[in-house]
């Protein structure tokens, strides 16, 4: 296993330079999650419209490199995305993160963090701010239910 | 027995990590098994297997045997008698155990229980929600600079409504060695019993329960280089007498209607269910193993190599190291790389073969207060040695330059 694998260049220039950090004013919803094991903590906002398009995104949080790295870039990815699509990120990710077949041209910069699959304590980092993104979502699928 | 020996004790320091030397210096999460305990586990399946207590049979009373000289042997380790040692399955158990049935005897309106911010959570959080069930109030003694529980502290909090005074004799994150006897005679002197989480110490040093005149002592059997899911309670005599059973069942009783129990003499009454025999067999043979090579000798020699590292690493420009500014009394050395998230250095280190821990360390009021979210911590032991040292340093220094090229 290689450091440079994971802390490449992409990766920590994200982690420094975090793209649509902080908050939305008007979010349609936010999810707060935390990991207990670690300490990381991460908010996320989001702005869906009704054809079911992330309209904006934002995030804030501390937490080691990866999980801001890949908390930057998820957002990043995803806005401006239909939700379908972004969830098809998180599943390529995960994919990905498992070594197993990704279709990475889905991915922009997430697939600089392939090399954490080598680190398995990790994996949790680098999936956080996905977990709330699904998390977010699985709020909004039950309030569709529950209007219906 | 010299160092090289003793680690030969140790099959798993044998093994190369990520294809280096391993430098495990994780003690303080649990601590590897020498063969002595290894071969105790295996004879005891091998040749002792039956359940304790219930068997008429020569192997069930065999069984029964080890166990309870297990037990001996762990009281053994703190000075107290056999029937005051209750196996649980470790600190966190006990503590609960404690709190639970303890707390049922003397908490409610109108007392309270002391305790500090620097606590594991699993000596806060028990206590804390007795407190919340039985209308107690929970009180905090205020830490020193070093981060250190003095007793003028704690006799500035106690009172004539104190009941229990819970504190750990050696703090997972900063490595800080509490005072135990003179808070002992403060919190007697108030009319309080004084619970002491002893997972951080006595694994690594000589402890006395009468002479540090300890009412209650929770330890775990891992962290002693025993096996998993064992640990102990030791309690007063005169108080476990006293104190209602918490966990009803098997082996506990000894009288049963269908509308009421008696039950066992302590400690035996708090063991409810056939217990962990082949983890009170290996806790005892780690009992033994340790006292052979003496508690006073791996005392010093952790405290030896944690106040190397710690000078180590202060001396690498970018590291910041937590604790005592003084001399370091146990085998704990909690520090940061500015600027590098304490999980990057873990990874960057094991890379290197460097297992550290990285986190908040089960303290969050007390990692809020040090103003870091999380530390990388080093904890040493009776088995390692100055390489360990000079690995970790090197590892270290070679993250720093690591994350301070990659970051650019």
């Amino acid at each position: 296993m290689s450091l440079d694998d994971v802390y490449r260049q992409v990766v920590m220039d994200h982690y420094q330079n975090p793209r649509h950090h902080g908050h939305l004013t008007h979010p349609t919803l936010s999810v707060g999650l935390h990991n207990p094991s670690c300490g990381d903590e991460l908010h996320l906002d989001l702005l869906l419209d009704e054809d079911g398009v992330v309209r904006d995104a934002a995030f804030e949080g501390q937490g080691c490199s990866i999980s801001m790295a890949a908390a930057s870039m998820f957002v990043d990815r995803v806005r401006g995305k239909k939700i379908e699509e972004a969830r098809r990120v998180v599943a390529s990710f995960k994919d990905l993160l498992r070594r197993r077949e990704a279709d990475r041209a889905i991915l922009g910069d997430l697939e600089a963090l392939e090399g954490v699959s080598q680190f398995p304590a990790r994996v949790k980092c680098a999936t956080l701010v996905m977990n709330a993104f699904e998390q977010a979502m699985d709020r909004v699928e039950a309030e569709g239910r529950d209007h219906k | 027995m010299n160092l090289a020996a003793l680690r030969s004790e140790f099959p798993l320091l044998g093994r190369d990590e990520n294809g280096k030397r391993l430098c495990y210096v994780d003690s303080a999460a649990t601590a590897q098994k020498p063969q002595a305990v290894l071969d105790a586990v295996r004879r005891y399946y091998v040749e002792d297997n039956a359940n304790v207590y219930r068997g008429v049979y020569a192997l069930a009373a065999r069984a029964t045997q080890d166990y309870e000289d297990a037990r001996a042997q762990v009281a053994a380790l703190v000075h107290a008698e056999p029937e005051e040692i209750i196996f649980t399955r470790g600190t966190t158990e006990s503590l609960n155990l404690l709190a639970r049935s303890y707390g049922e005897l003397v908490l409610g309106p109108g007392t309270n229980v002391v305790t500090s911010p620097a606590e594991h959570h699993s000596n806060l959080l028990p206590w804390q929600q007795v407190a919340l069930a039985r209308g107690a109030e929970l009180r905090f003694v205020e830490l020193d600079e070093d981060g250190q529980v003095t007793p003028e502290a704690v006799g500035k909090v106690v009172d004539q409504g104190t009941r229990v005074v819970a504190l750990a004799h050696v703090s997972n994150v900063l490595g800080t060695v509490t005072d135990i006897a003179a808070i002992a005679a403060v919190a007697h002197a108030a009319g309080a019993v004084l619970a002491v989480d002893g997972a951080q110490s006595v694994p690594h040093m000589a402890v006395d329960v009468k002479a540090l005149d300890i009412d209650f002592l929770a330890f775990s059997g891992h962290k002693m280089c025993g096996p998993t899911g064992i640990g102990a309670l030791y309690g007063r005599a005169e108080l476990l007498r006293r104190m209602p059973p918490v966990y009803y069942g098997g082996e506990m009783i000894e009288e049963v209607t269908l509308t009421g129990a008696t039950f066992k003499e302590a400690p035996w009454r708090f063991e409810g269910g056939t217990p962990n025999i082949a983890g009170a067999v290996g806790m005892g043979a780690a009992a033994r193993f340790l006292q052979e090579v003496g508690l006073g000798e791996i005392h010093s020699r952790e405290a030896e190599l944690a106040n190397m590292a710690a000078e180590g690493l202060r001396r690498i420009e970018g590291v910041t190291v937590y604790g005592p500014r003084g001399r370091r009394e146990s085998g704990v050395v909690t520090f940061n790389i500015d600027g590098v998230h304490a999980h990057d250095v873990a990874t960057a280190l094991d890379a290197d073969g460097v297992c550290v821990r990285a986190g908040h360390h089960c303290c969050q009021p007390l990692m809020r207060r040090l103003g870091a979210a999380s530390t990388a911590r080093a904890s040493f032991y009776l088995y390692n040695d100055a390489d360990d040292v000079q690995q970790l340093l090197d590892a270290v220094a070679s993250a720093k330059e690591f994350f301070r090229r990659v970051a650019g």
